[in-house]
């Protein structure tokens, strides 16, 4: 009997539809820490972890949850932790120790209001902009945004894929608003969910690389205990894992590839979805929690006779830059609304001519209002 | 030219000795003795994973023939936690320095040893963060002089062997560089134990430590590791210090404990048998 | 730590090591500890520098017992023993 996909309709909290996500995706280890507002992630996967034969790890800190993280997929199993902004910046060098390692792994970042100790059960985007940037060196990620309990599963499950794929970690970058909000949650049968795994090598140990890679410049990944004796490193390394702190070419080597693998393909990558925005002569970009907001604004605006469209992010890194291109030719006004002081709309502003852009910020308590963003589409349109 | 190959060598990777490691570090000394206890316990080498943290002694998961992992600084502990906890069959060793495992990473050794999970910690302990050219750490003597303490050491030293024993460890040993058999025994004794098991070695350090404190040449070490080295088992774990006139060695703790993923394998078991006798997909509600 | 030592009969057969000591000498980094530690003091510098720009050890006299302490005392693994074992 498995036990991992509970096939049914529930009325279920956001952070828990997250955490069941990530079982029916196969995540078997988790390792964090309690912090408000994600802490249900891990209580419910401290749960639900035993009953599919998985581990639930509580670590002494963030930093231990990360290392922990990139320890248990090295071991051959999906892994993943939560957190919020603080845990988050906590984590940023191990997230640099994934990606040079190439570690399959999904962080979740259920954002509240920052910077520091900020407001922990009130809700924010501020941390959008760290998922990109938060480590030191240069490097690329995927991160999704979801906006719904619904997406708190469904992303999940393709964080995790697209993780297994690309080798890389996966970022889940919620809010406050969307972890603690109670919806209805369908969780499919599982025939109808598709799951990807991780590369494996073809080759016997004698010839094996750990970072050599394959064509689409993804190495195939050995585990420990399956007679590979490989070794890895976050010190800049060859194909062999072996250091090599010395060489420029194997510097520019690696990092451009670890990059370049995820680049080539943002088309694949980049999820948006477009409502009403054919006709549109006003186009609001929001994610998360904003984008519910959002959406009923630019109904109403419709049904006022405004041509008014929605641009709403389901991923936030690699940036939707050519989606955003497309629509700044086609529209008068752009209105960019999230909570924060300016992060996804400096993306928007280096791809639109910044004379169309509004920015509509907020910070505090609630997502904008519906009203909020309709009074702005109301003033941009005229 | 020697056609023979030295007779641990076939335990390396090929091609990566001869190591990195300065003349007269002891850290040459720990692999070797190291590779001598694997060997003699006959494990199977796909079967054991070597974690290692930043510092000199870090490079050695790179020397060994087995899967090896070098992590950020201070946490070689907490990766490896979460590879046993994982793969409770695969023999976990943790194998860093004295900064990387006390200092930075200090909280992840007192957790690991709180939980009693099963692995070997051997901690080379050169008094100093070598890597960077010689900075004090928390196993620097009083009145040492490091590139950081350019007037003495004014710190407290850690006794380690206190420290791991107050959080838990089930088995706790310190050695020196010269004490090469008794080093390689303890090891054997520390990987076939269930538990947390630590060992402290230390190590010279000529060209950055001893070369700071009289103590410029390689023998310089060694003679004082073996002049002033007592053996005194099982004394209380708090009297077990380095001091000027003596470094106390030997075993100190040994003693038997639930592990943890002992205890886990049994909770999750007693889990599904539960929902299997009630016919349950699950028991938690959503 | 090592069993307690019982007393040989003369019906015992007396197993003595004959022991060869090789030097991989490029490896040798000079830190003496082999020639320094070896309890019968059978080792001694080489007057050449090796490439490594060290004195590597050789066997200036007889007396080696076959204890071993050179070998595992190396941290370059540039010395160990060939051990032919012979019955008396």
């Amino acid at each position: 009997m498995r036990r991992d996909i509970i096939t049914g309709v529930y009325f279920a909290l956001g952070d828990v539809a997250c955490a069941e996500g990530a079982i029916a995706a196969g995540c078997r280890f988790f390792g964090g820490y309690p912090i408000t507002p994600a802490t249900e992630v891990a209580e419910h996967m401290a749960k639900r972890l035993p009953e599919v034969g998985g581990v639930y790890l509580q670590m002494e800190d963030e930093i231990a949850s990360m290392a922990a993280v990139i320890g248990a997929s090295y071991s051959g199993v999906k892994s993943m932790t939560s957190t919020s902004g603080p845990g988050f910046s906590l984590m940023q060098e191990n997230i640099g120790l994934a990606v040079m390692t190439e570690t399959p792994c999904v962080i979740v970042n259920v954002m509240r209001g920052g910077p520091s100790t900020g407001q922990p059960t009130k809700t924010g985007q501020q941390d959008v902009m760290q998922a990109k940037w938060g480590s030191h060196g240069d490097y690329e990620i995927i991160a999704f945004a979801p906006s719904s309990v619904q997406e708190m599963f469904d992303l999940t499950i393709q964080a995790f894929n697209i993780s297994e794929e690309f080798r890389c970690p996966a970022f889940i970058m919620a809010d406050e608003v969307v972890g603690h909000l109670r919806e209805r949650l369908k969780i499919p049968k599982p025939e109808d969910i598709h799951l990807t795994e991780r590369k494996k090598p073809k080759e016997l140990p004698q010839s094996y690389a750990p970072f050599r890679p394959d064509r689409d410049l993804i190495p195939p990944m050995a585990c420990f205990g399956e007679g590979y004796r490989f070794y890895a490193t976050g010190l800049t390394h060859d194909e062999t894992g072996h250091p090599q702190t010395d060489s420029a070419e194997e510097q520019t080597k690696l990092v451009q590839r670890l990059c370049e693998k995820i680049r080539r393909n943002r088309d694949r990558i980049v999820r948006v979805e477009r409502i009403t925005l054919d006709d549109a002569k006003v186009c609001v970009i929001a994610y998360g929690s904003v984008a519910r907001s959002a959406l009923a604004a630019v109904n109403r605006a419709r049904r006022q006779g405004l041509k008014v469209g929605l641009l709403r992010l389901i991923t936030l890194w690699p940036f939707a830059e050519k989606e955003i291109e497309e629509i700044a030719d086609e529209v008068d006004g752009i209105i960019v609304a999230e909570m924060n002081c300016g992060q996804i709309v400096r993306e928007v502003e280096r791809r639109a001519d910044h004379r169309k852009i509004t920015f509509l910020p907020k910070l505090g308590e609630d997502p904008h209002t519906p009203e909020e963003i309709l009074a702005q589409i109301r003033r941009v349109a005229r | 030219m020697m056609q023979e190959a030295h007779p641990i060598e076939e335990f390396t990777r090929k091609g990566m000795i001869p190591h990195i490691w300065c003349n007269g570090c002891g850290n040459g000394i720990i692999l070797s003795e190291f590779l001598r206890a694997l060997r003699e316990l006959n494990y199977d080498m796909n079967k054991i994973v070597i974690v290692s943290g930043i510092g000199c002694i870090g490079r050695i998961s790179g020397y060994i023939n087995a899967d090896a992992f070098h992590t950020t600084h201070g946490r070689p502990i907490a990766f490896a936690v979460g590879v046993k906890a994982t793969r409770p069959d695969l023999k976990v060793v943790v194998i860093s320095g004295d900064g990387d495992l006390f200092s930075i990473g200090g909280n992840h050794f007192i957790h690991a040893a709180r939980r009693n999970i099963d692995m070997t910690v051997i901690c080379s302990n050169n008094f100093n963060y070598g890597m960077t050219g010689g900075q004090s750490g928390p196993t620097s003597p009083l009145e040492a002089y490091t590139t950081t303490t350019p007037y003495g050491n004014i710190e407290h030293p850690f006794n380690l062997v206190h420290l791991a024993a107050g959080s838990g460890a089930v088995y706790v040993a310190r050695w020196t560089t010269i004490h090469i058999r008794l080093l390689r025994e303890s090891i054997k004794k520390a990987l076939k134990k269930r538990g947390f098991t630590f060992i402290e070695v230390l190590s010279p350090c000529p060209e950055q430590y001893g070369r700071r404190n009289r103590m410029p040449k390689p023998m310089d070490s060694m003679l004082w590791f073996k002049e002033r080295s007592v053996i005194r088992h099982h004394i209380n774990p708090l009297e077990a210090e380095i001091t000027p006139n003596e470094i106390v060695v030997g075993e100190f703790v040994d003693t038997e404990k639930p592990e943890f993923t002992d205890l886990l394998q049994q909770q999750v078991q007693s889990i599904q048998m539960k929902l299997e006798k009630e016919g349950k997909l699950t028991n938690v509600p959503l | 730590m090592s069993p307690p030592r019982t007393p040989l009969s003369p019906a015992q057969k007396l197993k003595i090591a004959e022991v060869e000591i090789l030097v991989i000498n490029d490896r040798c980094k000079g830190c003496g500890f082999c020639i320094e530690l070896c309890p019968k003091h059978v080792l001694d510098y080489e007057t050449r520098l090796n490439i490594r720009g060290a004195h590597p050890p050789y066997v200036k006299t007889e007396g080696c017992v076959g204890c071993g302490v050179c070998e595992e005392i190396c941290p370059e693994m540039a010395i160990f023993m060939k051990i032919k074992e012979k019955e008396k």
